[in-house]
């Protein structure tokens, strides 16, 4: 090479990738492998501790204290099922966000079309739905409290309050980045070139609803 | 603007960047100037580190030594342990990853710019949080294991645990988000050409480091929430009295700690198997098994976690189990040290400094492989543990194994980072002094450690036969110290007055050393091709008749002896940006907000810990709504 500009020819096509994949998806997938052992330790935990709590209360069966104060099971499993379809269902509403944007130029002709295609709308009702979520746990939590249970109660109180908060607060980190996107798809509408963009947090949100599944299975369902 | 830039000179001793100042390193995004940013600090902290373990051993050197209280020994020894191994190894190595991943595979930079440079504050921030304490007698005294329920509320009232358990918080923030950089840096930003198996040996070793730290890092990251709500909120984690599991500690930081073994030696072996096949002039023997046993080494360094606790009674099976498992990973090792002799054998050996360490580490690591695979047997473990036999192993596998190759890297990536030599024979004396002084402080310990002299004793009487082995040790220890002198001098002399680097200085094969050094900004002017594990010498000009292997005459790979500017070149590159910095630090403001949660000024830690966490969020958005790079 004698001169810049002959080395200049060369020097374009940064964007390529080796395989073909966005680089953040690439990131976020390992992300959520180091996800998977932080939720494997929060689990492991809360199973080895499981039936190990020297008071209650505890979760699926009443305790009597030594005073001689009942005290009920602690976990409500028909209000954590709703919870669960309400989560689960956020996530078909991710799917009809990240379809609408990627079809954003598709002629709607029904009334049908139209709201299959509203970005905003499923985007909205993703985070809605998360946000419901989260009430349905703050109010688990409270109840729980009252109920007798707090996070230093027992070791069934550290392990689950942890457990589920850590889940929570994840939820919360997807309400805030949906909204995020909300609020830019509002301000300019997101485009099929922004697909990327939903599809990432698509990824992360649909991770959390998975790890929910895990956690509602084997310390909800799980006698 | 062609004709001016096409008469620069081949060699250069100024860098290429000619924006300098404080502020271009606040805001760099650049891998290689964080890369040296990396360097300095970790440098420092070594040097710290080291000035504590000088002091340990001053104290040690006689029987009944008063130079420390009981108190501030069991600070020094915490801390030597923390600061070298998150503070100073870990980062050395990743002073590596910066800096090499990139140019190996042939890349522009990391795939994330600003997400390392935020890697990097946040280590910076969090090695100046868990290192300032020392200084006002309450740093961390739990051990670096920090075993609990010794380091619960219960046992350790004061506030030395928490910088313990906040700064490791912290530090392991950065490790991860440089792990899913570099993986995804190594997976996506691969030269044409650069397949998996034609990457150099030290990206292999790199890349399956980031895997081990992705995995193991959030396991320490639960036990430590654990131990924070333990003594924030009166939850019963470590509780004995409420039931706990005194064990639970114990395996969620050995999950963490085992791999964290293999997260500071794989860089090492990676970096060696870069300068031995460059000075023994010969392809590194037995490429795909280098990799295989490298992948195996991680692999099964997630099952065998429990040897480090077979004191505790875990019963026959398991003991069985992870004994066996243990046993198993000297295979791989081993592998490894042959395919390096295999190396050598046959080779024309040239033996400069890098080329000397890169033989130390072989040697001394063996050695403490060897006291390893004597520690996987657990009646044979039993004699052992908590005896200074544990300490001469660990030492001669961590100094005598990563450091050497460290040290390794250090002088044969030197060229390539700053542009100059560093001087040889100031190197030698360096070698040397510390083969002997390392041999000197560590070798004896195995014997003090069989007569059965405890760790973590900050005294001891006299009349019990180990009074040689110490005294042997210390003037080890203060040998060391003037080695590590040595090889500071010639850091800053070599810096200034070295030998100006060519491309390539020592005929190495890999596309690192076909660019100009110091590197330009943009690294490769043209992105080069690959068609084979060792381009450069494939290349016409390695070969006497001119021409080349048939690799070398398809790859793209040329010898780049001219420097331009970026924007002459038309290549975009990653702006500058204040944002990690900030960001960075607002994270590390949340995070030790905390600290204040459990001594009674819950009003100061609500404000910083809500304040941090806005101007956090905050930053990041405004980090993610800027471009990432200008387009010329």
């Amino acid at each position: 090479m004698s001169n810049a500009a002959a080395v200049a020819e060369h020097a374009t096509h940064h964007h390529h990738t080796s395989t073909g994949l966005d680089n953040r998806k690439i990131g976020l997938w390992a992300f959520i492998g180091s996800e998977c052992m932080l939720f494997g330790s929060l689990i492991a935990t809360y199973l080895s501790y499981k039936g190990k709590s020297l008071v209650g209360p505890f979760p699926h069966e009443a305790w009597t204290s030594p005073q001689g104060e009942t005290f009920p099971a602690i976990l409500d499993i028909p209000v954590t099922s709703a919870s669960t379809f309400v989560l689960l269902m956020s996530s078909l509403a991710m799917v009809l966000a990240h379809n609408a944007v990627v079809h954003r130029h598709k002629p709607k002709v029904t009334t049908t079309d139209r709201i299959i295609g509203n970005s905003s709308l499923w985007l909205g009702m993703t985070a809605l739905l998360g946000l419901a979520f989260l009430c349905f746990q703050a109010y688990e939590f409270t109840a729980f409290v009252h109920e007798g249970l707090s996070i230093g109660t027992n070791l069934f109180g550290s392990s689950f309050y942890t457990l589920t908060g850590f889940h929570g607060a994840h939820v919360a980190v997807g309400v805030l980045w949906l909204t995020a996107l909300l609020f830019i798809d509002r301000k300019r509408t997101l485009q099929p070139e922004d697909a990327t963009n939903v599809d990432l947090c698509a990824l992360y949100w649909h991770f959390v609803d998975v790890v929910w599944i895990a956690i509602f299975t084997l310390i909800y369902l799980i006698k | 603007m062609a004709t001016t830039a096409a008469t620069a000179p081949a060699i250069h001793a100024t860098p290429v960047s000619k924006k300098g100042g404080v502020m271009s390193w606040l805001t760099t995004t650049d891998h290689k100037k964080i890369a040296v940013l990396y360097l300095y600090t970790a440098l420092f902290f070594f040097i710290f580190g080291g000035l504590e373990a000088v002091i340990i051993r001053a104290q040690l050197m006689l029987p009944n030594g008063e130079l420390v209280s009981a108190e501030l020994y069991n600070q020094l020894m915490t801390m030597h342990g923390t600061t070298m191994i998150f503070l100073a190894v870990m980062p050395l190595s990743a002073v590596f990853f910066n800096f090499l991943i990139p140019l190996q595979i042939g890349a522009r930079d990391v795939a994330f710019p600003r997400l390392n440079a935020f890697s990097y504050w946040v280590y910076l921030l969090g090695g100046i949080f868990i290192t300032v304490p020392i200084f006002f007698m309450v740093a961390p005294d739990g051990g670096w294991f920090a075993y609990a329920p010794l380091t619960t509320n219960q046992f350790s009232p004061g506030v030395n645990i928490d910088f313990w358990v906040l700064g490791i918080q912290i530090l392991g923030l950065s490790s991860l988000a440089a792990a899913f950089n570099f993986i995804t840096t190594v997976i996506n930003m691969r030269a044409p050409g650069m397949n998996m198996m034609r990457m150099p040996m030290f990206t292999w070793m790199a890349f399956v480091t980031q895997f081990l730290i992705a995995l193991a890092f959030p396991a320490i990251t639960i036990a430590l929430v654990f131990l924070q709500f333990d003594r924030f909120f009166g939850t019963t984690f470590y509780d004995i009295t409420a039931g706990a599991d005194p064990l639970l500690w114990q395996h969620l930081f050995w999950i963490f700690g085992h791999p964290e073994v293999y997260i500071l030696i794989l860089p090492a072996f990676g970096l060696i198997s870069e300068v031995i096949p460059t000075n023994a002039r010969k392809p590194l023997f037995g490429y795909p098994v280098m990799v295989y046993s490298g992948i195996l080494i991680a692999f099964l360094g997630f099952g065998v976690w429990a040897h480090h606790m077979f004191a505790v009674g875990m019963g026959p099976v398991a003991d069985t189990v992870f004994g066996l498992m243990t046993m198993l990973i000297a295979i791989p090792t081993g592998v490894k040290i042959f395919n390096w002799i295999a190396t050598l054998w046959g080779g024309n050996l040239r033996l400069n400094t890098a080329m000397l360490f890169a033989i130390g580490l072989p040697a001394l690591f063996t050695i403490g492989g060897i006291s390893g695979v004597m520690h996987s047997s657990p009646p044979a473990v039993m004699q052992q543990t908590d005896s200074y036999f544990i300490v001469a192993h660990f030492h001669y596998v961590l100094f005598g194994g990563s450091m050497m190759g460290i040290f390794a890297g250090l002088y044969h990536y030197f060229p390539k980072m700053f542009g100059r030599m560093l001087n040889e024979r100031l190197g030698k004396w360096h070698f040397w002094l510390n083969f002997i002084a390392m041999n000197l402080t560590f070798f004896p310990m195995h014997y003090s450690g069989m007569l059965g002299m405890p760790r973590r004793i900050y005294t001891y009487d006299a009349q019990q036969g180990w009074e040689t082995f110490n005294l042997l040790s210390s003037l080890g220890a203060f040998l060391l110290a003037i080695a590590t002198a040595v090889f500071v001098v010639n850091f800053f002399w070599s810096k200034r007055n070295g030998a100006l680097a060519p491309n390539d200085p020592w005929g190495a094969p890999t596309i690192e050393w076909s660019i100009p050094s110091p590197v330009p900004e943009y690294n490769f002017a043209k992105l080069p091709t690959i068609t084979s594990r060792y381009p450069m010498w494939d290349l016409p000009s390695k070969d006497p008749a001119g021409v080349g292997t048939r690799a070398g005459r398809e790859s793209g790979v040329v010898m780049e002896t001219e420097t331009f500017t970026a924007a002459e070149l038309g290549i975009p590159m990653p702006l500058p940006s204040i944002k990690p910095l900030l960001a960075a630090f607002s994270i590390v403001v949340l995070l030790s907000g905390m600290f204040f949660l459990s001594n009674d000024s819950k009003m100061l830690a609500l404000v910083l810990m809500i304040g941090g966490g806005i101007a956090t969020f905050g930053f990041i958005v405004s980090w993610l709504s800027s471009p990432l790079e200008e387009h010329h």
